[in-house]
């Protein structure tokens, strides 16, 4: 089980600006390690965000996104309170979803 | 009349002048601003609260009770006050090495065994969440190292040694590089470690997240890598060296600010 993301939710008005960190190896499969075989190929495929359990935006990742991401969106129309939830599967099929009140 | 108004064109020149061309320093200053609203070291920052309160180790304990030199269970405000002198232990201990004691006494964990760990595995890798969380729950506080200690006062001297103490194929010593302003390897700029450098520089930087490689490293990891800079032979983790070189350091950076963990190029 992946360890846990920080997610941040801030309103200004209409526009809701939120700001996720993730917890991932993001591995790219190109690089060797010490004994000179290939480490595989370990990263974020789908991420996916929800305000209030519907989906706003999608995206599909690849191995050129840095270890740890960092994942900044603006929604538009939330409130104080709502929920923003963020989901990620990588390609060994792990999964990891958390949630976070607009603030 | 003549002159007055060559001084004039000398004015109106400087005047229009473009801006200075930004310096490769204010360009990775403008790279780590813009980094640090996501600074991964919030993830190792999490990871470590929620270490610090499992029940782990053979005796399976949490750390909630570990002393970290403000009594039994107190975190705040404890990152700014080490490496100081410690009564149960007899000796001076900086963070790592006191969770090495808190580790074994409290979890039954085999502290020699984790300082032999590679830096990034096993035990290591709480090591380095719990330094990330306790800096943390001391950031914005200002470093102010107990000297009372007889103890004390003599690791400082004992670290003032190592840190002047030429060695190696090159000759180095800690302060080739960190004994005067203005010095710098490739673009970082290194801070002078003979005074205080100033808040959230130097010893007040550390631990941190580089992003290069995507660690955090502790003092220890840091002091380590200072040592193969050197061509030195590596301390050993929690070493009486790498505490004494601490004391230096923190003694010397009395009243800056910590902003640990911060973010590294």
């Amino acid at each position: 089980m992946a360890d846990p993301m920080r997610i941040r939710a801030q309103a200004a008005g209409d526009k809701t600006t939120v700001r996720v960190l993730m917890s991932h190896e993001m591995e790219t499969g190109q690089r060797k390690d010490a004994a000179g075989k290939t480490i595989p190929a370990w990263f974020i495929q789908e991420v996916s965000a929800t305000l209030n359990g519907k989906t706003v935006m999608t995206a599909q990742w690849g191995a050129s996104i840095s270890k740890n991401p960092f994942l900044q969106f603006t929604v538009l129309g939330a409130k104080p309170g709502d929920k923003i939830g963020v989901n990620w599967v990588d390609n060994k099929g792990d999964k990891r979803s958390d949630e976070a009140a607009v603030s | 009349m003549k002159n007055i108004l060559l001084i004039a064109a000398l004015l109106t020149a400087s005047g229009a002048a473009p801006a200075q061309p930004k310096s490769a320093a204010d360009g990775i200053a403008e790279y780590r601003a813009m980094l640090a609203d996501g600074n991964p070291a919030d993830l190792f920052e999490a990871k470590g609260e929620d270490l610090w309160k499992k029940k782990r180790g053979p005796k399976n304990a949490s750390l909630e009770s570990c002393d970290l030199g403000k009594g039994p269970g107190v975190v705040k405000g404890a990152f700014v006050e080490l490496p100081r002198w410690f009564a149960d232990t007899g000796r001076v201990q900086d963070l790592e090495s006191r969770l090495l004691t808190c580790m074994e006494r409290l979890q039954g964990f085999d502290a020699a065994e984790i300082a032999r760990t590679p830096f990034g595995k096993g035990e290591q890798v709480s090591m380095e969440a719990y330094a990330a969380w306790i800096s943390a729950e001391s950031r914005g506080l200002r470093f102010n190292l107990p000297q009372g200690h007889a103890d004390e006062r003599k690791t400082f001297e004992l670290g003032k040694r190592a840190f002047f103490y030429r060695a190696g194929p090159y000759d180095f010593s800690c302060a080739s590089c960190h004994g005067q302003p203005d010095k710098r390897i490739r673009l970082q700029d290194l801070p002078d470690l003979t005074k205080n450098p100033g808040d959230g520089i130097g010893f007040a930087a550390w631990p941190a997240y580089r992003v290069s490689s995507g660690e955090m490293w502790s003092m220890q990891r840091r002091l380590n890598d200072c040592f193969r800079q050197q061509r030195f032979p590596y301390p050993g983790f929690a070493s009486d060296v790498t505490i004494a070189l601490g004391v230096f350091m923190g003694v010397n950076a009395k009243g800056a600010e910590s902003i640990a963990p911060a973010l590294k190029r």
